[in-house]
């Protein structure tokens, strides 16, 4: 009744030809190639330009459409064919990375090559600091997610802590007018969420997951009603949150390329990625970090040398309602006024990034960035016209995650006492 | 013994009275203890996983269910609805910038305050009472000839109206928790019945009632499509169905804001994201003329409860079904395929989602497919199921409840301007508190026995 | 307890000593009474207070993280850090407090290991390591030998003594006469949570026994001679994996015949687990074959080995066995509810299945309120009895039985071996799994000996029990290899299939510690 590893994910592999390894490689193999031959075949004779600018002017790089969908999808295609010959385990995640970027690049000299005349360039700037924007709640949330789960509270209310931080961050933002206090009010209101989460499943022993389906609807309603009952009749003096602005980190800001696009953003952006480092090292080096995996690994043992296991859960799933509160406080003191349901599944995706990103700060941020990437994509591709539905593009994150789950592109670990409360005995 | 000295100090004998004592009342605590089976000692040294561990969410998911089921069912639920509808007033009354004005001066004039906070908590409940139960005013006009039957069964007929689809979902989630599985994916399923659903009512031209038919059978096949790829996900690889179904969810929302546009299937006269509208001959006809939006749906919600039931009680699967969800291993030992049986809950819980699905498009409350056709159908199903103690007839009066409210909630917000949303938040907190009935109890002060025996089923089983 | 002793607690099976210990250690509360240290009272209110008062334990039930490595779960609760508040954890500091401890006491353990790719044995190193660090004085041990083969036992043994010379005192929690014997310096007998008498190591084991258990049980049971049959079970060359793809089941090759009983003896984690759920289809076959009454059945789903007339009895009973949330009915047929009279694979007819139960209840003695209760609220041994019950109303040609009695009261050991043997001479052939070697020399006609996957030998009942305890720890015949630990698995020199009886060279892979 201790060790008891949750390895819902664990495909049995019989160690033969066909490892997993293999598979993905022999996947990856058929992907590329169809990557070269459909993309290939589809793309123009045109140039892809993609540029390190706003817009089609300053430098660029430019590839022949055929060409460059070809050459990727064929580099795709080699990367399986490492993983297929049998490498060395360690070359799996970089090789699988070649596999991935291979493939997308293809994908974009088509689609690029292929716009309308006049639009076939992709300005990068646009690209990746899209990228990050639309990743920061992501990030946030799927770092509440790693503070919660890696000390064995599953959160599933991540999205109704993101949404509860736009609401506080918004209300109170405007109501003092001030966007420092609604920082701090959107970090409580995500505390709160977490708080009842906390309190009903450590204290009552509510199932986990349960738990955060109803807090999410829960607090989808609350602040779906109060948005209703305050802010859309009196705007001006509950819903118009003042904002932070763009604060370019002099030097790094006039980097090209990253310069724009990553060092001219405002303290969310700054405040994601020093989290992700600060919670990475926490996590991993720290005593504290050592205790909360311990706790979300086997609560027993901690609990007989001495570790507080409640006390411990109660501190990281409020520190982790913080975190999304903030993640919140992204869309509300930097971007928009605050709407009904308008966190609409971040947090479910975010959620994803969590899994995908292998329940670690690091993996998560990857992972966010990805998902932030596909979507950026999306609003890309519709801007030139182009016929592939955004509405695929859009579920790219979640099919991402359900292979990632059923265990075709890796072996996927939970904390192994993830969603298990813990009764002393 | 039972003296610990630390070393160097001289021991002294210990009393064998009161050694006595002290095994003895360790004895009682030391039943569940020390009686627990070595294999557990020897597995989990061994650190072998064994199917058994592989998992733990279905323990719990069990004990949850037990606990669901153990709580005072009438009285926590009774408790639980007024708790909710106090939180609820409290909140008309703080987003009320009229009435916390006169909070403004509650020392000087406390009866202000608690007139006028009274008026419009009033105010709001009563418009949720009359549009869910009946209006006295109609009931009146009909007695006295000035109005029609018509209004005095409106609000009932509008309950049942939302009840239906809620029925089909939370049957769908309580059917899937009773074997083993957490079916987050009610909304997903339900999303691809009312595409496949919509589709067969306007595409195929068939005869009346076949139309029907054929169009219901489309949405249940929806849905049993996407319930079977998560079952099946479960069964062969182990991927956690909580995981996997609120991805569904999402795909199957896209899938559906693409689809609505598609030629074909996008209403040829408009611009905005709407399809066509289904053909009269595949929509569930009104059961009470034209002016009530009750409709046959409600009827099959309650053959389904019946078929759920019977299902879950009377038939080998469902046998096979209970087992499984009870204990898979032990059902797995005695030879039940547990892979099998979880695609199987998964098919059929998902065609039940899917025919709630299609009740939105093929019922009265719309006729053709937009974004927000399905509502939250899904979702709220699974707080339906949890209401209901995941037990068929239990779903069905969680969901007459959950109708009620929505029903009511219109009123409310057309007649009392409190946001329909206010609904939501008195669904969920109505559910949080069934969940932790130890809670309940002790606001109400009420015997608090029950928290302890939760914490030791709990403590069991982990 | 006096400084630089060694004192057993000994006592059957849920007698209370885990939990008497587990109050000591402040896991759990005491309803009522008091602790002791240096004659003044000491309240433990978790296992805090515990360490700090110098008592330390190794758990029953290993409390290490799996994924942790060993350095990480010795300093988990005590980490050194430096960084002042923000808490860095010192690795190098606490890698070389391990190497320390674990030289000064000779307990060899890498501290960048991760745990849970470690034996058992190696396992329970750590744990004594890590309650060393911690400076403790008293030292608990719950069962430590309960998955340690003899001579890794006689190793547990070397190292208690050297951590006697120390000055550490032991609490030696055990229900192993001879492990008491040949250690502790006082003995400290409980029965159902009362102490009932303290004798010194120099007293008889029959005497220690009769304290023990309160009465004098015989295990032995009454039975015939065997007459043999037609083979009914024939397994060749059987493969098996565990849960981790390692081999645990290596070439096994074993007959059993109508009308006997095979017993299979070994220390628990030796394959038996495997064996017989691959018997059972229940886990997948890597090679080999096995036949009942000459048809193959390897790769069948376990329902059709079941309908082919094998009963089983699996060793965890309330996770393999029973739906505790059944009732005792409906756990009846748990394996035939589909079948007339209980159903016809569409419909069930509960009154059928109760009917059956209330007849199949007095015949198996099953002490239950009704059939309608659920079988969670009965006592381990009438749970064991259903399902005895259950597996013995089919026709049967084969009874698969894994660890029958584990944790069943007396009484029910009894009812059981009867039933067992009544079987046998009805001519069913029975394949008995137990790590007890008691019940498998009182029950078997003959003993197949398991250790790390193959059978070692097959012995006759009247064996003394040294040479099968020899052949439980791996040695046969002449040799004599000592000093390995259960989980290095042999290299490939010596997995050819062997038959029971092939010697397998051990010396080779003596592991240095």
């Amino acid at each position: 009744m201790s060790t008891v590893t949750v390895d819902d994910v664990a495909v049995a592999v019989r160690p033969g030809f066909w490892t997993r390894e293999r598979r993905v490689g022999a996947g990856a193999v058929l992907l590329g190639v169809v990557a070269a031959a459909l993309f290939g075949s589809l793309a123009t004779g045109a140039d892809a330009r993609f540029t390190f600018s706003e817009d089609a002017g300053g430098a660029s790089v430019a590839v022949n459409g055929t060409l460059g969908a070809v050459l990727f999808g064929l580099v795709a295609a080699a990367a399986g064919a490492a993983l297929l010959a049998g490498l060395r385990a360690r070359w799996f995640i970089p090789l699988l990375g070649v596999a991935v970027v291979g493939v997308v690049l293809s994908f974009l000299c088509w689609q690029v090559s292929a716009a309308p005349a006049g639009q076939n360039f992709m300005p990068l700037v646009n690209i990746v600091r899209g990228t990050f924007i639309l990743a920061l709640p992501l990030i946030f949330g799927a770092l509440a997610g790693v503070l919660c789960e890696r000390s064995g509270v599953v959160n599933v209310a991540i999205e109704g802590q993101l949404l509860m931080g736009a609401f506080c961050g918004a209300l109170v933002g405007t109501m003092t007018a001030n966007a420092w206090v609604g920082l701090v009010a959107a970090a409580l209101g995500g505390a709160l969420i977490s708080l009842l989460l906390a309190v009903f499943t450590i204290r009552y022993l509510v199932d986990q997951v349960v738990m955060g389906i109803v807090l999410n609807l829960f607090a989808l309603g609350l602040t779906g009603f109060l948005y209703e009952r305050l802010m859309q009749p009196e705007a001006a003096r509950y819903n118009q949150p003042p904002r932070f602005e763009a604060w370019p980190i002099p030097l790094l800001s006039d980097l090209p390329l990253l310069g724009p696009a990553l060092f001219s953003g405002n303290i969310f952006l700054y405040l994601a990625l020093v989290l992700v480092v600060v919670i990475h090292v926490a996590l991993f080096r720290t005593r504290w970090g050592l205790r909360t995996r311990s706790v979300g690994e086997h609560p027993t043992a901690a609990d007989t040398l001495g570790v507080k296991v409640l006390a411990l859960r109660y501190r990281n799933v409020l520190l982790a309602g913080m975190v999304a509160g903030v993640g919140g406080a992204s869309y509300t003191l930097a971007l928009y006024t605050f709407t009904k349901n308008m966190i609409g599944g971040k947090g479910f995706i975010a959620l994803a990034a969590l899994i995908f990103g292998r329940w670690s700060p690091t993996g998560a941020l990857l992972a966010a960035l990805f998902f932030g990437f596909a979507d950026q994509l999306a609003t890309y591709l519709s801007a030139i016209n182009s016929n592939i539905p955004s509405e695929f593009l859009a579920m790219l994150p979640y099919l991402a995650t359900l292979l990632a789950v059923a265990g075709l592109v890796g072996k996927v670990r939970a904390p192994a006492a993830d969603g298990k409360p813990y009764v002393k005995g | 013994m039972t003296d610990v000295n630390a070393p160097g100090a001289p021991a002294p004998r210990s009393n064998p009275d009161r050694e006595h004592t002290e095994a003895e009342h360790t004895d009682r605590a030391g039943v569940a203890g020390d009686d627990a089976p070595e294999p557990a000692a020897a597995r989990a040294s061994g650190d072998t996983p064994t199917p058994a561990d592989q998992d733990g969410t279905a323990t719990l998911l069990r004990l949850f269910v037990r606990n669901l089921w153990s709580a005072n069912t009438v009285t926590v639920t009774v408790l639980a609805v007024v708790l909710a509808l106090v939180i609820g007033a409290v909140l008309i009354i703080v987003s009320d910038p009229d009435v916390l004005a006169t909070f403004g001066y509650f020392a000087a004039r406390p009866s202000d305050a608690l007139t006028s906070s009274w008026a419009v908590v009033s105010d709001a409940y009563a418009n949720l009472f009359k549009g869910a139960v009946v209006d006295p005013a109609a009931v009146r006009a009909w007695a006295d000839g000035t109005g029609g039957w018509q209004p005095v069964f409106a609000p009932i007929s509008e309950t049942l109206t939302y009840t239906t689809p809620l029925v089909f979902t939370g049957l769908a989630v309580s059917l899937a928790f009773r074997g083993g599985l957490f079916n987050i994916g009610a909304q997903g399923q339900a999303t691809i019945g009312v595409i496949l659903a919509a589709l067969a009512g306007f595409l195929l031209p068939l005869p009346p009632v076949v139309h029907l038919v054929v169009a219901l059978l489309a949405g249940a096949l929806g849905g049993a499509i996407w319930g079977f790829v998560p079952g099946f996900l479960k069964a062969r690889t182990g991927a956690h169905e909580v995981i996997s179904t609120i991805m569904l969810n999402y795909v199957a929302v896209y899938f559906l804001t693409w689809i609505i546009v598609q030629d074909g299937v996008h209403a040829p006269d408009r611009t905005d994201a709407i399809s066509r509208s289904v053909d009269g001959s595949a929509q569930l006809p009104r059961l009470l003329g034209s002016d009530l939006r009750v409709h046959l749906g409600i009827v099959l919600a309650v053959a389904a409860t019946w078929a759920v039931s019977w299902l879950l009680d009377r038939s080998t699967f469902g046998f096979e079904l209970r087992a499984v969800g009870a204990n898979p291993d032990a059902a797995r030992t005695a030879g039940i395929s547990v892979g099998r049986t979880y695609v199987l809950v998964m098919v059929v819980a998902g065609a039940l989602a899917g025919l709630g699905g299609s009740n939105m498009v093929l019922g009265s409350t719309a006729s053709a497919l937009t974004p927000l056709v399905v509502a939250q159908i899904g979702f709220d199903g699974i707080l339906v199921a949890l209401l209901g103690r995941v037990k068929p007839w239990g779903v069905a009066l969680a969901a007459l409840l959950f109708g009620a409210l929505q029903a009511g909630g219109n009123r409310m917000q057309s007649y009392a301007s409190v946001s329909l949303e206010l609904v939501t938040v008195l669904q969920a907190l109505i559910v949080i508190f069934i969940a932790a009935p130890a809670l309940v109890k002790a606001i109400f002060g009420l015997r608090a026995a029950r928290a302890a025996r939760l914490q030791t089923s709990m403590a069991k089983g982990w | 307890m006096e400084p630089g002793e060694i004192h057993a607690l000994l006592g059957e099976n849920g007698a209370g000593k885990s939990t008497l210990m587990n109050v000591l250690y402040g896991l759990l509360q005491p309803d009522e009474g008091e602790i002791l240290v240096d004659g003044r009272p000491l309240r433990v209110r978790g296992p805090g207070d515990a360490i700090a008062a110098g008592i330390g334990m190794v758990h029953q039930h290993f409390m290490l993280v799996p994924v942790f490595t060993v350095a990480e779960n010795v300093m988990l609760g005590a980490e050194q850090v430096r960084g002042g508040i923000l808490g860095l954890l010192d690795r190098r500091r606490a890698r070389r407090r391990v190497v320390e401890v674990s030289s000064r006491y000779n307990l060899q353990v890498d501290p960048d290991a991760v745990v849970e790719d470690l034996p058992v044995g190696v396992q329970q190193r750590v744990e004594i390591v890590k309650a060393l660090t911690r400076d403790v004085e008293l030292l608990i041990l719950d069962e430590p030998t309960a998955v340690l083969t003899p001579q890794e036992t006689e190793e547990l043994l070397a190292v208690m003594r050297a951590l006697r010379e120390a000055g550490k005192s032991i609490v030696f929690i055990t229900h192993k006469l001879k492990e008491v014997k040949a250690i502790a310096d006082r003995i400290t007998v409980i029965r159902r949570g009362r102490v009932v008498g303290t004798a010194r190591p120099d007293a008889s084991e029959d005497e220690l026994a009769a304290l023990m258990v309160g009465r004098t049980v015989s295990l032995l049971v009454d039975k015939a001679p065997a007459r043999p049959g037609a083979a009914v079970l024939e397994i060749e060359g059987l493969v098996v994996d565990d849960d981790r793809t390692c081999r645990a089941v290596d070439g096994v090759d074993l007959t059993v015949r109508a009308g006997e009983v095979l017993g299979i003896a070994g220390v628990q984690g030796n394959g038996q687990t495997e064996l017989v759920e691959a018997l059972m289809g229940l886990r997948p076959i890597v090679s080999g074959t096995v036949r009942l009454a000459g048809e193959r059945i390897d790769g069948w789903p376990t329902r059709r080995v079941l309908r082919a007339g094998v009963g089983y009895v699996p060793e965890d009973r309330s996770v393999d066995g029973l739906v505790k949330e059944f009732s005792v009915a409906e756990n009846l047929v748990l394996d035939m509810y589909d079948q007339p009279p209980f159903g016809n694979g569409l419909v069930l007819r509960p009154d059928a299945i109760v009917a059956s139960a209330r007849q199949r209840i007095p015949e198996f003695d099953i002490r239950t309120p009704s059939a309608e209760a659920a079988v969670g609220t009965l006592s381990g041994g009438n749970q064991q009895k259903v399902i005895i019950a259950r597996e013995m109303s089919r026709p049967l040609k084969l009874f698969v039985a894994a660890q029958p009695t584990r944790g069943v009261d007396v009484g029910s050991i009894e009812f059981i071996h009867r039933r067992i043997v009544r079987e046998r001479d009805a001519g069913t052939a029975v394949l008995l799994v137990s790590s007890e070697l008691d019940e498998v020399i009182g029950l078997a006609d003959r003993i197949a000996v398991m250790y790390r996957g193959r059978i070692l030998g097959i012995v006759d009942p009247q064996t003394p029990r040294e040479e099968i305890g020899l052949l439980m720890a791996g040695v046969t015949g002449a040799e004599s290899g000592s000093g390995e630990t259960a989980a290095t698995r042999p290299t490939e020199s010596g997995t050819a299939p062997s038959a029971g009886t092939t010697t397998v060279d051990e010396s080779g892979n003596e592991e240095s510690r």
